[in-house]
């Protein structure tokens, strides 16, 4: 059994592609750096992540399929789901070795698990474009707090760039701890020392603006107002509106 | 904004909830720098109430006070509720702060009739242009045109809003004028008219210069009453086709009749609103537009209302057996799309994974086709032959139905002891 250790992450993953084919070994398993190795291992190959090379993977990549299908790819990688890596890997080998139907054959296993994760992780990020609410602090940066099942946020931040450019926001992903800062010009990554306070996704009262409290309770009480009674239908709801963003949500919470 | 505020939302939300329409689809607009917002092609669902439906827009009456005593409707002039009117400056204020907050994806805003429509269309109007020139607002704009307003303030407003609406309401005209004395098909077909000269106009014109306005880029839409008055779903079926066949046409709603206000005896007295056969219309909404079905293949002379027990799809395939079995592996697009079972998706898939192997049941499932239903319907090689033809249609109808056990209902084997404290 050939196993690759790697870093865990996506560069470490494009340069595994590129050292099974200049090795000439294929891995049947992938390890992270720390993982325990399994007790028949076999050959095991250290991968040392290196941007000039997983930068010319990617390229090949690109040429090789459409752009759709490249952000298929990361959004798989997103989903952080274990065996996601070695699905990605044994795809990206099948899409350069030509194999026929690779990229549009839906009875083949791979190509629809691939399709199934990557559809996943874009359901995760139009929840998270629709369901994250801004907070507006008192310095005027708003506040959104997010915790997807998947790490989405990146996948998110055009929108929002796009949508507020004329306001300051952070972007924080409480599960992962980092987020976007956007100063009105560009969003970029950013982790906080101190985001204790930050966790629970709600802004202390001290450092919210003062019409801010206002503004949830008009949104709360408007959409209770918006509800017909005839029509209560609580799992339709449940079903299009997962429980787990009502906790940041101001018409569910507080 | 203050409490005074907050409780008019209050009260002209209520009043506008009966609205169907919330879609925010339709237009892409990128951000230009410096300003807010912009708006995503495929729509984006906000939130959803209690009863399951999507908030993408704020929807808001401008007013709750009316001229007209529409039977059907919650603001009717003879009923005592609580009005109230929204100002200019509050509306606009609302949408920005509320969109600001990722709450909303832009606004709906409609009105009741005060003075005269050409007066109320007007402020309607002034809004859109306020949020569009004076907070140079990106977002989604759904205006409501007012039956009975004029060619120059449909104009007016069709510049700065996304989609304009007229509904239609009563889906024949002489139950429109028992129900809305003062309204009647006129009024409501000449704005829609207006709007779809409007679309067509500015598309032209884009084609010649690049940077013409657009006019109500998204198009109209129009909402049905069902369940109000006698009309049977072949009527409104029609209905809607021909409204379709107009080019600015987006979508028809339909919304199942909610009995507002009970001591008009002119409306039937329902204790529930017709849920099932709204959700049947829309399923056959659906097959209309995307399944290629004609109106009166969904609804004919001899079933004129549709089968509330089974999907219209199900039930065009129970009577038109003579098309079924259809081969998964060789038939076109146009005739998977009929298999019950079988939807736009796994069509899709299934026409484009053929080309590199067989289909089998096996795949099918997999690629989410729902094969309870469709294996009485296909054959893909290996499959046993049960079809419809040899289980006969009687029992492919009555293994297919929906039925939910009644949680209400107790179990009769059950002995239930009345205890008394």
């Amino acid at each position: 059994m050939i196993t690759f250790r790697y870093d865990k992450t996506l560069d470490g993953l494009l340069t595994a592609v590129f050292d099974a084919y200049s090795r000439r070994t294929f891995p049947d398993v992938l390890l992270g750096t720390d993982d325990d190795v399994p007790l028949f291992a076999g050959e095991i190959h250290t991968v040392m992540s290196d941007t000039e090379k997983s930068t010319r993977v990617w390229n090949g990549l690109e040429r090789k399929a459409s752009q759709g299908f490249c952000d298929m790819l990361l959004h798989v990688w997103l989903s952080e789901l274990p065996g996601a890596d070695e699905l990605l890997l044994k795809y990206i080998v099948k899409t350069f070795a030509d194999v026929a139907g690779a990229t549009m054959n839906h009875a083949d296993d791979d190509v629809r698990r691939i399709r199934q994760i990557a559809l996943k992780v874009s359901r995760e990020r139009l929840h998270v474009i629709q369901f994250v609410r801004f907070q507006k602090a008192a310095d005027g940066i708003y506040f959104a707090p997010a915790a997807p099942l998947y790490n989405v946020l990146p996948l998110t931040i055009p929108h929002f760039c796009d949508r507020f450019a004329d306001q300051m926001w952070l972007a924080y992903d409480i599960r992962r701890r980092y987020g976007y800062f956007y100063d009105m010009k560009k969003a970029v990554e950013v982790t906080l020392e101190n985001d204790e306070n930050l966790l629970d996704g709600k802004l202390d009262e001290s450092i919210m603006a003062e019409d801010e409290k206002l503004f949830q309770q008009a949104w709360k009480d408007y959409t209770k107002a918006l509800t017909i009674k005839e029509r209560l239908n609580p799992r339709l709801q449940r079903q299009n509106m997962p429980a787990r963003f009502w906790k940041y949500m101001p018409e569910k919470n507080r | 904004m203050t409490e005074q505020t907050l409780e008019k939302l209050k009260i002209l939300a209520e009043s506008a909830k009966y609205d169907v329409s919330c879609a925010s689809s339709g237009v892409s607009r990128k951000n230009r720098p410096g300003t807010i917002g912009s708006a995503a092609g495929w729509g984006i669902c906000h939130s959803f109430t209690e009863d399951g439906r999507c908030v993408a827009l704020l929807k808001i009456m401008l007013t709750n006070h009316c001229i007209y005593d529409c039977a059907y409707c919650i603001n009717r002039r003879s009923n005592d509720i609580p009005r109230a009117t929204l100002s200019v400056t509050e509306v606009t204020d609302m949408t920005i702060e509320f969109y600001r907050r990722n709450y909303i994806e832009g606004l709906f805003l409609s009105s009741g009739v005060v003075r005269n429509p050409d007066y109320t269309m007007e402020r309607i109007a002034r809004i859109a242009k306020d949020l569009r020139n004076v907070h140079h607002y990106n977002g989604y704009i759904h205006l409501k045109s007012i039956p009975g307003a004029s060619r120059e303030l449909v104009n007016e407003a069709g510049l700065y809003a996304d989609r304009l609406s007229v509904n239609v309401e009563i889906p024949t005209e002489a139950n429109l004028r028992m129900l809305a004395p003062e309204k009647d098909y006129q009024s409501i077909y000449k704005p829609m008219f207006y709007i779809q000269e409007g679309v067509m106009a500015s598309a032209d014109e884009r084609k010649r210069f690049r940077h013409a306005p657009r006019f109500a880029p998204a198009g109209q839409s129009t909402q049905m009453i069902v369940g109000a008055t006698n009309e049977n779903d072949k009527d409104i079926l029609r209905l809607a086709t021909t409204l379709y066949q107009r080019p600015s046409m987006k979508r028809v709603y339909y919304s199942g009749y909610i009995h507002v206000n009970s001591y008009d005896n002119r409306l039937p007295a329902l204790n529930q609103s017709p849920l099932k056969r709204e959700n049947r219309l829309y399923q056959a909404d659906w097959l209309m537009r995307f399944y290629g079905f004609r109106f009166d293949e969904i609804a004919d002379d001899s079933s004129p209302n549709l089968d509330l027990e089974i999907d219209p799809k199900l039930a065009w395939a129970l009577r038109h057996p003579e098309v079924f079995p259809v081969d998964v592996n060789k038939a076109d697009y146009a005739l998977l799309l009929r298999v019950p079972g079988i939807g736009v998706k796994s069509a899709q898939l299934i026409v484009s994974s053929r080309k590199f192997g067989r289909i089998t049941s096996d795949t099918l499932t997999k690629m989410g086709a729902v094969m309870k239903k469709a294996k009485y319907f296909i054959v893909c090689g290996e499959l046993s032959a049960h079809t419809i033809h040899e289980t006969g249609e009687e029992f492919v109808r009555r293994v297919l139905t929906d039925k939910k056990p009644s949680k209400k209902m107790p179990d009769k084997r059950q002995l239930t002891l009345n205890f008394t404290d």
